[in-house]
C-alpha cells in the first residue's frame, strides 16, 4: 500500500447559485480514503452526503457546481477535468452503486452485453475475453448459473440480485474506488447483509476504497473503517468508527445514536434532538447544529463556526462530549 | 386483559392471472397469489401488536384487512366483537368504524396537497356529521405543532411534520385502535424518535391499541409489546420482544435478528443469510421457510407446521426447540 491516499478531498465547496442567495450543500469538506478502507458518510436527508459524493465523480446537476478546493484521485486531480476527460475516470478509476438497482441499469440490454461494453470502453481487452470476464464478476458476486443468466434482462432479476449486477458492473473495470450511495435501502434486511458482505469481501481482496454513503448507523457500525458525520453541508464529526459511534464527540452524533433504537433497548423513551435540520437557505451564523444543542453557548454563535482543523480534528465543536481531562490538555 | 381485536385463520388470495384472452390463447391456468395465509392473532386492548416481516410477507395486506380496505378471502376480523365483513347492523358498524384508524407510510401522499391542514385533520369528524370547532386546533397542539398551522397547506411541512399531521387526524375521531404501516420508515433516525416517542405518549394518554407494521426489527422491539413474525403470509413467530431478542424460536427470525445491523456491531463478521424469499405464487410445500433452513427435516418439506405454544412464545416450527437449543449454544 503506497501512502498517497486513494482520494483524497481537500476544502471541497460545492454551491448552488439562486435567485436570493448562494447555497452551499458542501462547504469546506476535507477527507481521504486508503487503499482497501471503507470511509462511511452518513448523516440525515439534506445533509449533504450525496452531493459530496457526485461532486467527487463529477456528477453535479447544474447550477451545482464545485465552487473551490480540490478532489485527488491516487495523487492526480479530477475535479478540473473536461467532461470528455471525467467520462474516462468514471468506470475506469471509480466504480458506482446507487440505491435503487434498476434506474442505474439500462433496462433495454442483457446485463452481460452491459458488463461486456463497461469493459470493453475502460480496458484493453477482445469481445470474446470480455465476455468470458463478465460471467466471472457475475459468478464472484454470487449470482447463481451465470453462464446461462449472462443475457437476461434487468427485469428477469429481483431487487437483491439486481444489486448484485450493479456490483459487478461498477467493479468490472477494477476501479480503485467505489462510491456506494445507499447501495441497500431499498433491499430487505436479509438481502442487505448479503449485499453487505459482498461490498466488502470484494473491496477487501482487490484493495479498493469505498465510499460508502448511507443514513443506517448500524450498516455503518458494521462496514465501515472510518466514518464522517455530516451536518448542514459540513462535517461534524471523523474518525475511526468505533471510536465516533461508541464515544461521539460532536453533540449532534451523540444525539443521532440517543434516537437510534437499539435492539437490545428496554429504553422507554428515544432521546430526541429538538427542532429540526436547518433549510441550506437559513443556516444560522456559527456553527450551524448550535440553535438545537443542549451544549451550545455564547461562542457557538460566533464566525467562523468550528471546523474539525480549528478543533481537535475529530470533531467540528468548540465544547466537545466524552473528552477526558488528559486529552484537554494536550 | 380483554381483546380489542381477533384476527382468525385470516387469508387473502389475490387474482394475478393474466387476461381473460391472453389464458384462451396461450392456454394458461388462472394463478392466485397467496398474501396471507392461515394468520391468527389477538391484540389486547391499550397494548402495542408489531407485524415484522420483509416485503411480500402480507404485514400490509394484514393491516389493510383490519381497517376494512380489503375484504378477506377466508378467515375473519372481530374489532371490539364486530365483524364488519358479516356485520348487518349499521349502528354497530358506524360505532366500530369511528374506532378504528390508520397512518400510513409516505406522509406525502396521505395528505391532500390542495386541502388546509384544518380540513386534514377533521375529516374523520366532517364525515360523520360530528361537531369540528376547534378541534384541528387542540390536536395540532396535541402532536406538537402550533395553532397557526391548521390554517397552512400540507407543502409547507417536513416530513416529520406532515406524519404528525397524519397522526392528529388518526387521533380526530377518537379511535380506540390506529394501524400503523411503516409510520416511520419514510423518516430520518431522529425524526423518527420525536414520531415514536410521540405515539408512545398518545398511546398512554389515550389508552390506544396499535397495530404496529414494520419492516424494521430494532423499531418493533422498542414499540411493542408483542410481535408477530410474517415470513411468506404465515405467522412463523410470536412472542415478546425480550423473548424475541433473548430465545428466538423460529430459523427465519434468528436469521433476521443475525442479518439486521447492529450499533455496536464494528467489524462484525456474520454469515449473511442463504437464497431468497420464494415466488409466492408457487410457495414451497410444508414448512414455506425449509428451502432457505439449515435445519429442515424430511417432516418440513411436506407437512406445514402449525403455530403452538414453545415456552412463552407461539412458533410455527416442527424443530423450533433444536433451533433455541443452537441458537443459545452460538451465543
Amino acid at each position: 500500500m503506497s501512502d498517497t491516499p486513494v482520494l483524497s478531498v481537500r476544502d471541497l465547496t460545492v454551491e448552488i447559485p439562486t435567485r436570493g442567495a448562494v447555497l452551499r450543500p458542501v462547504d469546506a469538506m476535507s477527507y481521504d480514503i486508503a487503499a482497501g478502507e471503507i470511509l462511511g458518510v452518513v448523516g440525515e436527508s439534506g445533509a449533504g452526503k450525496s452531493m459530496t459524493g457526485n461532486a467527487v465523480i463529477g456528477l453535479l446537476d447544474p447550477p451545482a457546481h464545485i465552487a473551490g478546493g480540490e478532489v485527488l484521485l491516487n495523487g492526480r486531480r479530477i475535479d478540473d477535468l473536461s467532461l470528455r476527460q471525467i467520462r474516462r475516470v468514471r468506470g475506469a478509476e471509480i466504480g458506482m452503486v446507487f440505491q435503487d438497482p434498476l434506474t442505474s441499469l439500462n433496462p433495454l440490454i442483457p446485463i452481460g452485453e452491459q458488463l461486456v461494453e463497461t469493459m470493453i470502453t475502460h480496458l484493453d481487452i477482445s469481445q470474446a475475453e470480455a465476455r468470458k470476464r463478465a460471467v466471472a464478476a457475475l459468478d464472484e458476486v454470487g449470482i447463481p448459473g451465470a453462464s446461462e443468466r449472462i443475457d437476461s434482462y434487468p427485469h428477469e432479476f429481483s431487487g437483491g440480485m439486481r444489486q448484485r449486477v450493479v456490483i459487478a458492473l461498477a467493479l468490472c473495470a477494477e476501479p480503485s474506488l467505489v462510491i456506494a450511495d445507499e447501495p441497500t435501502t431499498a433491499l430487505d434486511v436479509s438481502v442487505q447483509a448479503q449485499i453487505i458482505a459482498l461490498l466488502r469481501r470484494l473491496c477487501r481482496e482487490r484493495g479498493t476504497a469505498v465510499m460508502l454513503i448511507t443514513h443506517d448507523m448500524g450498516v455503518i457500525a458494521e462496514t465501515a473503517d472510518r466514518v464522517a458525520v455530516m451536518y448542514a453541508g459540513r462535517l461534524a464529526e471523523l474518525g475511526p468508527v468505533r471510536e465516533v459511534l461508541s464515544r461521539p464527540r460532536h453533540p449532534y452524533t451523540e444525539g443521532l445514536m440517543g434516537s437510534t433504537p437499539a435492539a437490545s433497548a428496554g429504553r422507554p423513551r428515544l432521546h430526541q434532538i429538538p427542532g429540526a435540520m436547518p433549510r441550506l437557505g437559513h443556516l444560522p451564523p456559527g456553527c450551524p447544529f448550535h440553535p438545537r444543542c443542549p451544549r451550545a453557548q455564547a461562542d457557538c454563535t460566533r464566525d467562523p463556526g468550528p471546523t474539525l482543523a480549528a478543533c481537535d480534528g475529530r470533531a467540528a465543536c468548540w465544547h466537545p462530549v466524552n473528552v477526558t481531562d488528559a486529552e484537554v490538555s494536550r | 386483559m380483554n381483546a380489542l381485536v381477533t384476527v382468525r385463520n385470516l387469508t387473502r388470495r389475490f387474482d394475478v392471472s393474466k387476461p381473460w384472452l391472453n389464458r384462451v390463447l396461450e392456454r394458461l391456468p388462472k394463478r392466485k397469489l397467496t398474501a396471507v395465509s392461515d394468520v391468527s392473532f389477538e391484540i389486547a386492548s391499550g397494548t402495542t401488536y408489531a407485524l415484522v416481516g420483509e416485503s411480500g410477507s402480507g404485514k400490509s395486506t394484514i393491516g389493510k384487512m383490519l381497517v376494512g380496505l380489503l375484504e378477506p378471502s377466508g378467515g375473519a376480523v372481530e374489532i371490539g366483537g364486530v365483524n364488519l365483513a358479516t356485520e348487518r347492523d349499521a349502528e354497530r358498524i358506524e360505532r366500530v368504524r369511528g374506532d378504528i384508524q390508520m397512518i400510513f407510510q409516505d406522509p406525502y401522499a396521505s395528505l391532500n396537497p390542495r386541502w388546509k391542514v384544518r380540513d386534514i385533520i377533521v375529516e374523520p369528524l366532517a364525515a360523520r356529521g360530528a361537531r369540528t370547532r376547534g378541534v384541528a386546533e387542540r390536536l395540532l397542539e396535541q402532536v406538537g405543532l402550533s395553532v397557526d398551522d391548521a390554517g397552512k397547506f400540507p407543502h409547507e411541512f417536513s416530513g416529520g411534520q406532515r406524519q404528525r399531521i397524519c397522526i392528529a387526524r388518526a387521533l380526530a375521531s377518537e379511535p380506540r385502535l390506529i394501524v400503523c404501516d411503516e409510520p416511520t420508515s419514510a423518516l430520518d433516525v431522529s425524526v423518527q424518535a420525536q414520531v415514536l416517542n410521540l405515539m408512545s405518549d398518545l398511546k398512554d394518554e389515550y389508552g390506544l391499541t396499535y397495530l404496529f407494521i414494520s419492516h424494521d426489527l430494532t423499531v418493533v422491539t422498542h414499540m411493542a409489546d408483542l410481535v408477530g413474525v410474517l415470513y411468506l403470509g404465515r405467522l412463523v413467530e410470536e412472542a415478546a420482544p425480550e423473548t424475541l431478542n433473548a430465545r428466538p424460536a423460529h430459523p427465519y427470525t434468528q436469521m433476521l435478528l443475525d442479518a439486521a445491523p447492529k450499533l455496536d456491531g464494528f467489524g462484525r463478521e456474520v454469515d449473511p443469510p442463504q437464497g431468497e424469499i420464494p415466488d409466492p405464487i408457487n410457495p414451497p410445500e410444508g414448512c414455506v421457510f425449509h428451502p432457505r433452513c439449515p435445519l429442515a427435516v424430511e417432516r418440513c418439506r411436506t407437512e406445514r407446521p402449525e403455530l403452538r405454544a414453545v415456552g412463552p412464545a407461539r412458533v410455527a416450527c416442527h424443530r423450533a426447540e433444536e433451533a433455541i437449543a443452537q441458537f443459545e449454544r452460538r451465543t
